[in-house]
């Protein structure tokens, strides 16, 4: 399992970048590559052009204040799972990065490269979702941001274009009073999960759901009404039916599609549960 | 058609290497064919299995996720550097050895250099944070029981507070 051949430049600085990107229809960016350089090796992906952005030192920078936290492109995964300023704005990152694959992974895997490669069976694409935050995406046309709403549009597909680099990610911060869980079932710690549920609850304000491994590209739902009263059985049980009308759960040699509606119901109360409990706690 | 070569300078075990390699080099590769430290072993060359795990700036890294020309920046260490100067055994190789950590042995350079890396982080852990340590590492010998009671007894002979 090696690469097919192809070109490699490694810019050192943004827009040395973003001319070689320019320059070439079929560029690809690496950054951590831990997804690239396995699709790469079995040939699922085989670029003529790589441009490696591991040298350009200023995009590793993880920054939060009142607003939220922005997160570089080159910044690893243990980067922002270590920053406590960041876990104190929007504590939903921490929770979230502590399951995505192994330690070993997370040291070279960027935030940034795994919210734009878009796999619906990520953590982070799901967070990203979650909290409507936005990444900013350069090209040498200028920049642009673009909405999580508007950034997943299909299986591993997302709305970056192939001539622009995605600098930074956006998670806004968590909302005073509110609370925040992420509860996944997989086969092995550390492995993709079967079913996954982010869940941002303020009561008295709103509730709202994102999925991960249930659907094609990750799926938010506000569940706010059903909330209204509290995390009740029947409550968690309404929400949990509000998703699953949203969500289209694969079946797959790990598990049934039916074993994940399963999973989607019992996720759902516990992330709500946990989250309502955690804005209990918060608000004492 | 002959495909661009491309000089990268490694620093490997504190050892300054250039090669000259294609894009697609593998940092695993280039550690095995390049430079000849044949320690770091490849196993599923998908990031699954550990085996081929390296520290980068003392951070464990699958080697073979790293293209050789993304490396040039980072200081490698393999399992060749983990030795201590007078080319004894280090804690973790000599924890190994006492505990029977190993049997076939071809997925241990990973699980070295990635407790190695762990117990900077953590110098006692806890059974649990032992096996929560290896728990990205594949053995297919030792059930992993003896690979956790080597962590220990690594912490130990490090002079951990275990």
């Amino acid at each position: 399992m090696k690469p097919a051949p192809f070109e490699l430049v490694r810019p050192r600085s943004l827009d040395e970048a973003l001319e070689a990107l320019a320059s070439s229809p079929d560029a690809k960016v690496l950054a951590g590559g831990q997804s690239l350089v396995p699709l790469l090796s079995m040939r699922l992906a085989s670029p003529a052009l790589l441009v490696d952005i591991n040298g350009i030192g200023p995009l590793a920078y993880v920054r939060s204040d009142d607003d939220g936290v922005r997160v570089g492109a080159l910044a690893r995964h243990t980067d922002v799972l270590g920053d406590d300023e960041a876990a104190r704005v929007q504590p939903l990152l921490r929770k979230a990065l502590r399951l995505v694959a192994h330690a070993t992974i997370r040291n070279r895997g960027t935030t940034v490269g795994s919210v734009v490669h878009a796999d619906a069976s990520a953590e982070m694409p799901a967070v990203l979702a979650l909290t409507e935050g936005h990444v900013t995406a350069a090209s040498v046309d200028g920049r642009r941001r673009i909405p999580a709403g508007e950034l997943f549009v299909g299986p591993m597909e997302s709305s970056l274009r192939p001539d622009e680099v995605a600098v930074e990610a956006f998670f806004p911060a968590l909302p005073a009073g509110a609370g925040t869980a992420v509860e996944e079932v997989a086969r092995r710690h550390g492995d993709y999960a079967l079913c996954g549920v982010a869940a941002v609850v303020r009561p008295g304000e709103g509730a709202r759901v994102s999925y991960f491994s249930v659907c094609d590209v990750p799926v938010a739902v506000d569940v706010s009404e059903q909330l209204a009263g509290g995390p009740t059985d029947a409550a968690v049980a309404d929400a949990a039916e509000l998703a699953l009308t949203r969500l289209d759960p694969p079946a797959d040699i790990h598990a049934s599609a039916d074993y994940r509606r399963h999973l989607v119901r019992v996720l759902t109360a516990r992330a709500l549960r946990s989250a309502w409990d955690e804005a209990h706690e918060e608000g004492r | 058609m002959t495909e661009t070569r491309y000089d990268v300078r490694l620093h490997v075990n504190g050892t300054v290497h250039d090669v000259q390699v294609p894009a697609r080099r593998l940092l695993s590769d280039a550690l095995r064919h390049d430079v000849g430290l044949t320690g770091t072993h490849v196993g599923c060359e998908h990031g699954v299995c550990g085996a081929c795990t390296v520290l980068m700036d003392g951070r464990p890294v699958r080697s073979c996720l790293v293209l050789a020309v993304s490396a040039v920046d980072a200081e490698i260490t393999t399992v060749e550097g983990l030795a201590d100067a007078d080319g004894s055994l280090g804690p973790v190789q000599q924890a190994f050895k006492e505990c029977h950590g190993l049997q076939c042995g071809f997925c241990t350079p990973g699980f070295l250099t990635t407790i190695t890396a762990g117990l900077e982080e953590n110098p006692s852990p806890t059974p649990e944070e032992a096996r929560e340590m290896v728990a990205g590492n594949l053995c297919r010998c030792t059930g992993y029981q003896n690979i956790v009671a080597s962590v220990l007894r690594a912490a130990e002979l490090r002079g951990g507070d275990a």
